[in-house]
């Protein structure tokens, strides 16, 4: 009795929130046609006609619209991953020094953290592009052999070359997001008892050892979910590369929503770019945590 | 899958927010009359077309178009909301129903004027355009060709982005295109040096150029790269508001050839009553004829609108003639008559 009671109230539910749905999607779908905005995605095939100063992947302006948006999601993914990256490990350092011994150390990864979280993300683009970068004057830069080479186009390394407004993307997250990281990293540590320092200090283990194999390890379960988070808001923060000048998906979707007047496509190709984005976050984050737990399980 | 889930339920309530608007079938016209207050989109940061003063107040030339259409529409050219919009913004403002008209530097063309493209509607040009490059005085580019291989600043989102293309593209000539969303974002990077040149429409250069520290070092080139005829616009699906914006512009350009000014139109409407024998200055001031009922609006408007913003030699005098913050000569946006291309149809 009581699990049919259960079963038809949840029927009913789901009867309910499908139904609600099905309305929402009617009345979208009735409406656009209405302001003659109904759904097309023909024009994805059409030469974009605009060219791009980045692009991984060879790209010419007569290239489709389809192709623009992928080089454009290129983009995003490359600021992503080596902003993720350099965040990580400056988050690192930065969480692990406020926690360390060293008092000097820790008050000025405690003054890093304040200013950096205190200051919007835009206000800190804007800042690293026109003062970091473009503030280098045209004839004002620095040259080490050919090999290493700034001004304010960017930064030449032995034959690669990073324009001025991915660097200044990619200073502006990764240093935004570190100060967050930081502050997981320092709360996972925290979450460790005090007597497990004590420990393995009383047993002679060199500090440096200590934490990688004693402390890291039983911090890590409660650092992984709030890392997660962080690089969940770093890539929805990479959109601000309009602001900086940056070709990521998000500016390419601008342009063609003004050449083609197709925004709400647009958006829907967006909220997918973005979601495929996240949920490869998301779940390569989920199979780190699982094997974390597996490991210690174990050991 | 559950997270899937939310995310169908997440798209399907955002949706539902934007789906609610242009219910009612009848023309926007009937209901800026009724709401009492005319809804313009602007851009708001261009000297001499449309800028915020530090009074608060709007500004310029588009600023001005919008006041002739509240004057005919509405009788009152105070009686206006100004909505400044990014170039990305400005067409789903309207076919969102969010502003009633556009009246924001926005270039005149095949696809945005189509059913099956941007689906607007435009009025006539207001001010006939080009796109032009500035460069620095002392960098010594002094055309196109100069350029090849180098930076160019440029907003994103516009015609701009792909005439300059197209110019490049034809010439055979490589460049890296910087992309801003904002103006003020091309301009700051053209300033830092991060671009060789800057590029949009010769006005909006000139705007800029007087807002500079020392305008003198930077020259915009002669090499002309489009035709940008700027022009109001407003949903194409409606008929009515069309129709009455498209007189309304073209009162402005009548009235200057006739010699009707915000000074004489008093006079001029005596003159027309007291002389039945007048009969298109008495059509074209509303005393015979009923136009104004034909088109939506009262049978006076042009009195309302030159009374409120004088002809269009006077707007163009105003806020872009030789005396005003931006001065731009007024070349192909004379009349016909003086050997430029503003005409207007007969007020018949």
């Amino acid at each position: 009795m009581k699990i049919n009671q259960k079963l038809f109230l949840q029927f009913g539910i789901s009867i309910i929130f499908f139904g609600l749905i099905g309305i929402l999607i009617n009345n979208l779908t009735i409406n656009l046609i209405r302001t003659g905005l109904g759904f097309d995605f023909s024009w994805l095939l059409k030469p974009a006609s605009f060219a791009l100063a980045e692009h991984p992947l060879p790209y010419t302006s007569s290239d489709s619209y389809a192709w623009a948006l992928f080089i454009g999601w290129l983009n995003s993914l490359k600021v992503i991953v080596s902003s993720l990256i350099l965040a990580t490990f400056l988050g690192t350092l930065i969480g692990f020094a406020r926690t360390g011994t060293n008092s000097l150390l820790g008050l000025i990864s405690a003054g890093y953290i304040t200013i950096i979280r205190q200051t919007p993300l835009l206000l800190q683009l804007m800042f690293w592009y026109f003062v970091g970068f473009l503030g280098l004057k045209d004839n004002m830069f620095i040259q080490i052999k050919n090999i290493f080479n700034i001004s304010n186009k960017g930064i030449e390394l032995s034959g690669l070359t990073f324009s001025s407004e991915f660097l200044a993307l990619l200073f502006g997250l990764s240093i935004f997001t570190s100060a967050y990281i930081a502050e997981v990293i320092r709360g996972g540590i925290l979450s460790v008892s005090r007597g497990q320092w004590e420990a393995f200090r009383s047993l002679g283990i060199s500090e440096r050892k200590g934490v990688i194999r004693i402390i890291l390890p039983q911090a890590l379960p409660a650092i992984i979910p709030g890392l997660t988070s962080q690089y969940l808001n770093l890539a929805k923060n990479s959109t601000l590369a309009i602001a900086v000048g940056y070709s990521d998906i998000y500016a390419i979707n601008d342009t063609i929503i003004n050449q083609t007047g197709r925004a709400i496509e647009c958006f829907i190709i967006l909220l997918i770019s973005f979601l495929l984005l996240n949920l490869l976050i998301t779940n390569a984050m989920e199979i780190i945590n699982r094997l974390i737990l597996k490991s210690q399980r174990y050991d | 899958m559950r997270r899937l889930v939310s995310v169908i339920v997440g798209l399907a309530a955002l949706s539902a927010g934007c789906a609610t608007t242009n219910q009612d079938n009848s023309s926007r016209l009937n209901l800026i009359k009724n709401r009492n207050e005319l809804i313009c989109g602007v851009s708001g940061k261009i000297p001499g077309f449309s800028f915020l003063k530090s009074d608060g107040t709007y500004q310029g030339l588009d600023v001005d178009i919008c006041k002739a259409f509240a004057a005919a529409i509405i009788g009152d050219s105070e009686k206006i909301q100004y909505r400044p919009l990014t170039a990305a913004e400005r067409f789903t403002a309207i076919k969102t129903g969010e502003i009633d008209l556009l009246s924001r530097n926005t270039t005149f063309t095949l696809s945005r004027d189509s059913s099956g493209g941007n689906g607007l509607t435009f009025a006539p040009v207001v001010f006939h355009d080009g796109q032009g490059l500035m460069v620095k005085k002392e960098s010594e580019i002094s055309s196109l060709k100069d350029l090849a291989n180098k930076s160019i600043c440029v907003g994103s989102g516009t015609t701009t982005e792909q005439n300059i293309n197209d110019a490049f593209e034809s010439a055979s000539l490589p460049y890296t295109p910087i992309k801003y969303q904002d103006l003020n974002q091309v301009v700051a990077g053209y300033l830092q040096g991060r671009c060789s040149a800057m590029t949009s429409d010769r006005s909006q250069l000139a705007a800029a150029r007087s807002g500079f520290k020392n305008p003198k070092e930077h020259i915009i080139l002669d090499d002309v790269l489009s035709k940008e005829p700027l022009a109001p616009a407003s949903d194409g699906q409606d008929q009515k508001l069309a129709d009455a914006m498209r007189w309304v512009v073209y009162s402005l350009i009548s009235a200057e050839e006739q010699g009707i000014t915000k000074s004489n139109i008093d006079k001029k409407v005596q003159i027309a009553k007291n002389n039945p024998q007048l009969k298109p200055l008495r059509r074209f001031l509303g005393i015979d004829g009923g136009l104004g009922e034909k088109i939506g609006l009262s049978n006076d408007f042009v009195v309302k609108v030159i009374k409120s913003t004088g002809n269009y030699g006077e707007i163009y005098e105003r806020h872009l003639g030789q005396n005003s913050e931006v001065p731009i000569p007024r070349g192909q946006n004379e009349l016909y008559k003086k050997g430029g291309v503003h005409i207007s149809p007969p007020f018949n």
